[in-house]
C-alpha cells in the first residue's frame, strides 16, 4: 500500500485538517514509512487464527437501564466558545 | 405468497413500454429505554435543551461508553420478532463524518458484524395477497444530536438531548415493488415494533424514520441505479416519495438520461424529491472497531430468556382471530394492525358474540373515532362499556336498531349503556299487548292504507314503520313484524 499526494489530501480535508502544500510530499513519504513498517506483520501467517480483541479475556461491561446522569445543560456550555438559551451555537449549516 | 423476484408488482407504463419499481428500505427506529445507549442520560422527548446529555454524549475528553444491556435486550427481542437470526457476537464501529450535531465526530454503529442478521416481514395486501419482504440485518447505533437552523439569521442551534439515544437500523432486502407495498411494509414493520414494546413507533416524533431506496427497471431485468429519500416521517410520504421517485427516474431514463446513485430528500410541501447537494461528495465514513467497546457477546440464556417473554405477534394473533372467532381474514387483519386494537377488541369480544364486537368496533367506533381524530386508546367509549352494550342486545334489552342511538350518546358521554338505557327509557318493548296495541291503533288509524295493502304488498314496510314511530323505536322489529302480519292478514281476510 503506498499513500499519494492526492490521498494525502484528500484525508486531510476528511479529517478537517489543514496541510500547508509544501507540506503534503513530506506527509506522503512519512506515511508511507509508516505503513511500510506496519506491513511487517503481513509476513506472519494468521489463516485460522481468531482476530484477538483483549489480551486478557473480558467481557464487554454493560450497564442498568437507569436514569444516572445529565441535567447540567449550564456547566456543558462552559467551554462552548457560543451558547444561547443552553443551546450550543454554531455558524451556520444550511442545507 | 410471493418473494420480490417474478412478482408482478405495479408497473409504470413509460413511452417506450413498462417499467417495474424496485424498493428497499431502512428504518431507524428508537428503542425504547429509559437511558441512552452509552450513557446514563435520559431519552424523554421534548425536555430543555441540552439537560439530557452527560459527558459521554458530549464528547468531552476521556469519556469512556458503556452499553446499556436494555437496549441490547431490546434489539434481541425485535430480532427475534422479525423471526431473524441473532449473531452471538456482534461488533461496535466507529462511522467518522463532521456536523455541528455529532460532537464526537463519529457515531458509534455496527457495520461488519450487526447483532441481528436475516429475517422476514410478511405484509397482507388489500388484494388477499401475502408478500414477503426480506429483512437483510438490524444493527444498534447511537442518534445524532438536533441542529436548529430557523432560530437565528446566522447560527444554528444544537441539542444534543437525542445524541446518543439507541436506535435500530433495520434494512429490507429490495422486495418491495409498489408505493403502497412500501407503506404496508412500514405499516406492518410499525406494528411488530409497538406489538414488542421496543420502539413507540411514533412518525411524528421521529422516533421511526425511514430511508427509501427506489430504483426502476424493465420487468425481470436486473436492478437498475437506485436513489435513497432520507427520512420519511410519515406512511402517506413514503407513498408519495416513491410515486414521484419512480416517475422522475423513468422520465430521466426514457429522455435519454442515466441515473446517478444519489441522496434525495423529499419535499412533502411540493410532494416531491430533490437531490441534497451537500451530501453529493462521496460517503467515506472510514469505519474501524471502537477501540473503547470490547465485541458484544450474548449467551444463549440470555437469547433464550427473551425468546420466552415475546408477546403473541400479529400474524400469530390474527391466525387466532380466524380459527377461534371466526372472523374474516380481513377483518382480522383489521382487529390486529395495532396493538391497542387488538385489546380492546379482545376486551369486548371476551365471553360475547365476536363478530358482533369486530363489527361494532369496524363500523361505528372507528367511525366516530376517524371523525375525531382519535386513536382507540383515547375512545370515550370503552372496551368494558361496549362489552356491556352488546350483552343488553344479546339478552333482548336494546334493538341493534336501538343500540346505534345508545351508542351514540356513549360517545358524547362516556357513560355506562344501562344507565343510558334506563334513564332515557329506551328499553326494547317486547310486552306482545303493548306492541298490539301500537299495531291495532295504527291498523284503525289508516284504513285507507290497509286498502291500498291489497295490491301492493311491499306496503307492510311502511306499517312496520308506523308502529315503530308509535312505541318511539323501542318495539322489537321481528316481534312488530309477527303481530302486524297476523292482524292484518285477520283484517283483510274478514
Amino acid at each position: 500500500m503506498s499513500v499519494d499526494k492526492d490521498t494525502v489530501m484528500r484525508v486531510a480535508r476528511l479529517a478537517r485538517i489543514a496541510i500547508p502544500e509544501d507540506r503534503v510530499l513530506p506527509m506522503a513519504e512519512e506515511l508511507n514509512r509508516i505503513l511500510a513498517w506496519v506491513e511487517q506483520l503481513n509476513s506472519v501467517d494468521t489463516s485460522g487464527v481468531e482476530p484477538l480483541t483483549s489480551v486478557v479475556k473480558m467481557d464487554l461491561k454493560r450497564r442498568a437501564d437507569k436514569v444516572t446522569d445529565g441535567g447540567y445543560a449550564g456547566d456543558l456550555m462552559a467551554n462552548a466558545p457560543l451558547s444561547e438559551d443552553n443551546f450550543f451555537a454554531v455558524p451556520k449549516v444550511v442545507e | 405468497m410471493s418473494a420480490g423476484e417474478g412478482r408482478n408488482g405495479a408497473v409504470i407504463e413509460g413511452t417506450t413500454g413498462p417499467w417495474e419499481i424496485v424498493i428497499g428500505i431502512e428504518v431507524h427506529a428508537q428503542v425504547s429505554s429509559r437511558a441512552k445507549l452509552f450513557s446514563g442520560a435520559a431519552t424523554a422527548f421534548g425536555a430543555e435543551p441540552n439537560s439530557q446529555v452527560s459527558l459521554v454524549d458530549a464528547a468531552m475528553p476521556g469519556m469512556l461508553p458503556v452499553i446499556n444491556e436494555y437496549c441490547v435486550e431490546q434489539a434481541v427481542r425485535t430480532g427475534l420478532g422479525l423471526k431473524a437470526q441473532i449473531n452471538r457476537v456482534s461488533v461496535f464501529d466507529r462511522k467518522n463524518y463532521f456536523y455541528p450535531d455529532l460532537p464526537a465526530g463519529y457515531q458509534i454503529s455496527q457495520y461488519k458484524s450487526p447483532i441481528v442478521g436475516e429475517g422476514e416481514i410478511l405484509i397482507d395486501m388489500p388484494g388477499g395477497e401475502t408478500i414477503r419482504v426480506g429483512i437483510e440485518r438490524l444493527h444498534l447505533e447511537q442518534d445524532a444530536g438536533k441542529s436548529l437552523h430557523d432560530q437565528h439569521p446566522s447560527l444554528s442551534y444544537v441539542d444534543l438531548n437525542r445524541a446518543g439515544v439507541a436506535l435500530m437500523e433495520i434494512v429490507s432486502r429490495p422486495d418491495m415493488r409498489s408505493a403502497e407495498e412500501a407503506a404496508a411494509y412500514v405499516r406492518k414493520l410499525r406494528a411488530i415494533l409497538r406489538y414488542l414494546g421496543t420502539c413507540d413507533g411514533n412518525m411524528e416524533q421521529g422516533s421511526m424514520r425511514a430511508d427509501v431506496n427506489v430504483s426502476v427497471r424493465r420487468p425481470g431485468a436486473p436492478y437498475g441505479t437506485r436513489c435513497e429519500i432520507k427520512n420519511v416521517n410519515s406512511l402517506r410520504f413514503i407513498q408519495q416519495a416513491v410515486e414521484y421517485e419512480a416517475r422522475r427516474q423513468v422520465d430521466v431514463i426514457e429522455a435519454g438520461g442515466t441515473i446517478r446513485q444519489e441522496t434525495r430528500l423529499f419535499d412533502s410541501r411540493k410532494g416531491e424529491t430533490r437531490s441534497m447537494r451537500s451530501k453529493e461528495e462521496a460517503h467515506d465514513y472510514r469505519y474501524f472497531p471502537d477501540p473503547d467497546l470490547l465485541p458484544l457477546e450474548l449467551d444463549l440464556a440470555f437469547i433464550e430468556t427473551i425468546r420466552a417473554s415475546l408477546p403473541e405477534l400479529p400474524d400469530a394473533k390474527r391466525a387466532r382471530f380466524m380459527r377461534d372467532f371466526g372472523l374474516s381474514a380481513y377483518d382480522a387483519g383489521v382487529m390486529v394492525s395495532e396493538k391497542e386494537t387488538a385489546d380492546y377488541f379482545e376486551a369486548v369480544s371476551k365471553g360475547r358474540d365476536a363478530k358482533a364486537a369486530a363489527n361494532w368496533i369496524m363500523g361505528d367506533l372507528f367511525a366516530h373515532l376517524n371523525k375525531a381524530g382519535l386513536e382507540i386508546s383515547a375512545s370515550p367509549v370503552s372496551a368494558d362499556n361496549l362489552g356491556r352494550m352488546l350483552d343488553l342486545i344479546a339478552d333482548g334489552t336494546i334493538s341493534g336498531r336501538i343500540a346505534k342511538d345508545v351508542f351514540v350518546i356513549m360517545v358524547e358521554t362516556g357513560g355506562d349503556p344501562a344507565r343510558i338505557v334506563d334513564e332515557r327509557g329506551l328499553r326494547q318493548v317486547t310486552d306482545s299487548s303493548a306492541i298490539e296495541a301500537a299495531v291495532d291503533a295504527v291498523i284503525a288509524e289508516n284504513a285507507a292504507k290497509v286498502e291500498e295493502l291489497k295490491t301492493k304488498p311491499t306496503m307492510l314496510g311502511w306499517f312496520v314503520g308506523q308502529v315503530m314511530k308509535k312505541t318511539g323505536g323501542k318495539a322489537n322489529p321481528q316481534a312488530v313484524n309477527e303481530v302486524l302480519k297476523a292482524k292484518l292478514a285477520h283484517v283483510l281476510g274478514g
